[in-house]
């Protein structure tokens, strides 16, 4: 695994990233992808939810909300805009 | 391989004269919007047989020719279904139902400003061998999102009609019809616009004869279930089970030809989880790089109000207060309707009596009939605002954002944001709050929402809540903005959720803890302006549903308590008491009979008939009561019914009946008792079982006379009484 990747859920508000890998166990890997996460996507994670959890996501244009608990199995390397 | 994909099975057709057609889309794409359009209000609303999945269709207005049916399919993302109304829509197109529908052509709704995971259901649609309309809507929106898409490129890369629309301005609507009446008046032949690799190909043989052989779908859609079944586990099981959850015989053999297909593959090293969504993505981003521009804008509008209404601080506070004008509202703003329906009424009843002459006929009519669908009416004024304001919270989209800032809380009792709506939902009513709990793709969670449900105070607790309210607590203002009444009636509601919250723990720790707890990937639709005509259409829909339903229930029991309540007559006396007339009747005898067990609650006899009868219905117990004191009152139709209830005195004791001790007592347990056939009923049918319901009704009976007993036994004590 390549050190820079991280959880998506460790990105800032607004910091954007490209999908590398799935960890094991997301049951919710195949919806995503359906939705269009494949490896190689770009996310942005546009915010936390005023509680802490869930988190919002911008992927190919519209918003999703998925929780940290699944968020954490997505890894993302870090880039700049 | 392109010949096989090409070929087009002949399609054994029914005799209908009619054509059958079909709008899907993903949720959010104004798909509904499409549908109201294209059949005007020629529309027909049920069920699917055998199950509870809202069935719409209507007829194209303005076709030439044949007549065209147009199914609007539940929204989706994908053919692998992932609910029940998912798999409901699946159905339709695979041609899955008992009762076939032969679609001759699906319009695929796509929100034009995200157009690469509309596309995804699109491409799949087309392999299914069915002519496909690409609608592509809200083409407005797209320049203001920097985007600028090639529609003619777009048709000719797919291959398949694209037609540009703003369905909530009307526009495009017309060459949509037309399109429609082209298509359906041309022979089809499907033309593959993908190449499949000859390893694929080779391990999709045998899962795809096995389609040809065992299912009716066309050599086309037989591939494409092929390579689905063959990506997605999820889409396996929608073919190894039917839809009552036990296994098909054949699918032992399907399983077995998926998983050797599975091996080839591997041998190939080629990894076939999710092999569908990753080939049709490829495809899709290769095609929207020629067909669609993007450049950077900055923030929508909608991202703004976004950063608002789900800010950290502003957002919980601007839920709180949306609610809170809501349920303000709603008990101020309707009081001037509701006094017209009620003078209304009683000017109505008057006329009647007058002309009637005495006898039976004319009690059953004025004091059975009227009063008691009078008493019900008056409070259509209250529901139509709930559903008016629920209509919009959910067309503008800020009901995934309730969702959104909810999940927390939700997660924390084992539920998700999901169940939010269905539970908001209820609010007005459990029975749609119920049915929209199919949106839930987890069971668990599913399960424990339906049985919160009913907690949520309805609209037909409403009527009871207002009497109460109305006759019993004092209209003082509370730091000079909130007046008592108001209060109570939001606290009604909180009695309700804790209550909810407390029994969704008991489920997450003891009674259902088995199954995993759910995930909660949810999209959050760009805000929108509500369509007034889609609000007005829902409330008028909801409210006729509300007075028919509760209209019939009412009717038929308000007469049978006329009955109750009126004999048997009392022996030829003239100068008996109508107290005492009461006492010797039906009713009388049955109030009597369990007021023993409910006078530790601080109700009476009368109460106690008004809490039996409103099992049917909740709303019930004010036509019971309005019945009851109308037939006892000294001075019949001009006083109402609020002052017959502060008037009321206990014969013996010459106290009053209700104190606003009482009243609150009985709002309790009208917030707690699962009062309504209606409810029992619809659990019953999405549980599949006698089970939940009968659980439903014990263990909120239970809570509902603890509730009651905690209320004026402990108001009591202090001193209260």
């Amino acid at each position: 695994m390549e050190v820079d990747w991280i959880p998506l859920n460790e990105l800032k508000p607004g910091e954007k990233g490209i999908i590398r890998g799935f960890r094991e166990n997301n049951s919710d890997e195949d919806y995503l992808m359906e939705l269009g996460l494949m490896i190689g996507t770009a996310v942005t994670l546009v915010k936390f939810a005023p509680f802490g959890d869930p988190l919002e996501i911008r992927v190919r244009g519209f918003f999703l909300s998925i929780r940290s608990s699944e968020a954490k199995l997505i890894l993302v390397e870090k880039i700049k805009d | 391989m392109n010949e096989a994909l090409g070929i087009k099975k002949a399609h054994p057709r029914g005799k209908k004269p009619e054509i059958e057609i079909a709008i899907v889309g993903n949720p959010n794409t104004g798909k509904s919007t499409v549908f109201n359009a294209l059949t005007g209000m020629h529309q027909k609303v049920g069920n699917y047989p055998g199950v509870t999945v809202e069935k719409k269709t209507g007829v194209l207005k303005n076709s030439n020719g044949s007549k065209i049916r147009i199914h609007d399919l539940p929204g989706l993302y994908s053919l692998v279904p992932k609910s029940l109304d998912d798999k409901i829509a699946v159905d339709v197109l695979m041609d899955r139902l008992d009762e076939p529908q032969h679609l001759k052509l699906v319009i695929v709704v796509a929100d034009a400003t995200n157009l690469a995971r509309n596309l995804y259901l699109v491409t799949q649609t087309m392999d299914l061998g069915i002519p496909v309309i690409l609608a592509l809507n809200m083409m407005d929106i797209t320049h203001k999102r920097g985007l600028h898409i090639d529609v003619d490129k777009l048709s000719q890369k797919l291959n398949i009609p694209v037609i540009p629309l703003v369905a909530n301005k009307g526009k495009g609507i017309e060459e949509l019809q037309e399109a429609i009446g082209k298509i359906t008046r041309t022979e089809y032949q499907y033309k593959p616009i993908w190449k499949i690799d000859n390893d694929i190909h080779e391990a999709l043989l045998p899962v795809c004869s096995w389609y040809k052989n065992n299912s009716h779908l066309n050599e086309t859609a037989s591939w494409a279930e092929a390579l689905r079944v063959l990506s997605s586990d999820k889409a396996l099981e929608n073919w190894l089970t039917n839809k009552n959850g036990s296994s098909f015989e054949y699918g032992i053999e399907l399983k077995e030809i998926v998983k050797n297909a599975r091996k080839s593959l591997e041998a190939h090293e080629i990894h076939w989880h999710m092999f569908e969504s990753k080939w049709r993505y490829a495809w899709i981003d290769e095609m929207c790089k020629d067909s669609v521009q993007e450049s950077d804008v900055g923030l929508s509008f909608s991202e703004k109000l976004d950063k608002i209404l789900t800010h950290r601080i502003a957002g919980p506070i601007a839920f709180v207060l949306i609610f809170a004008v809501i349920f303000q509202s709603i008990f101020t703003w309707a009081e001037v309707p509701m006094n017209a329906i009620e003078s209304s009424v009683q000017w109505f009843s008057g006329q009647v009596a007058a002309f009637l002459p005495d006898g039976v006929f004319k009690g059953l009519v004025v004091d059975g009939a009227i009063a008691g669908v009078g008493a019900i009416l008056v409070f259509l004024p209250q529901i139509l605002f709930l559903f008016f304001f629920l209509t919009i919270l959910e067309d503008t989209g800020y009901m995934a954002r309730v969702a959104f800032i909810m999940d927390r809380f939700m997660k924390g009792v084992g539920l998700s944001g999901r169940s939010v709506i269905p539970l908001l939902s209820s609010f007005a009513c459990a029975v749609p709050g119920i049915m929209a709990t199919r949106t839930i793709q987890n069971w668990r969670d599913r399960l424990v929402t339906i049985m919160i449900a009913p907690f949520m105070s309805c609209s037909a607790r409403l009527p009871v809540y207002t009497l109460m309210i109305a006759a019993f607590i004092p209209g003082m203002k509370i730091l000079g903005i909130f007046s008592l009444s108001g209060l109570t009636l939001l606290s009604m509601y909180l009695v309700g959720i804790f209550s909810a919250i407390g029994v969704a723990y008991v489920f997450k720790f003891f009674v259902v803890k088995k199954q995993r707890s759910s995930t909660f990937v949810m999209e959050l639709p760009p805000y929108r302006v509500p369509s007034p005509k889609w609000v007005f259409l829902q409330m008028y829909e909801r409210g006729k549903i509300f007075v028919l339903n509760a209209g019939q229930i009412i009717l038929a029991i308000s007469i049978v308590l006329w009955f109750l309540a009126s004999y048997p007559k009392p022996n030829h006396q003239t100068n008996i008491a109508p107290a005492e007339a009461i006492q010797q009747s039906y009713a009388g005898q049955i109030g009597r009979f369990i007021e023993p067990a409910i006078e530790p609650l601080g109700f009476d006899w009368k109460i106690g008939i008004g809490l039996i009868t409103s099992f049917a219905a909740r709303e019930v117990m004010v036509s019971t009561l309005a019945t009851i004191y109308n037939v006892e009152g000294a001075d019949e139709s001009s006083v109402s019914l609020r002052e017959e209830l502060r008037n009321a005195k206990n014969p013996q004791t010459g106290k009053p009946v209700f104190t606003p001790l009482v009243a609150v007592a009985l709002m309790v347990f009208f917030v707690l008792a699962c009062q309504c056939m209606a409810t029992v009923a619809i659990v019953k049918r999405e549980t599949n079982s006698w089970r939940w319901p009968i659980s439903m009704v014990l263990y909120m009976t239970t809570m509902a006379y603890i509730g009651a007993l905690i209320v004026y036994q402990g108001g009591k004590l202090l001193g209260l009484g």
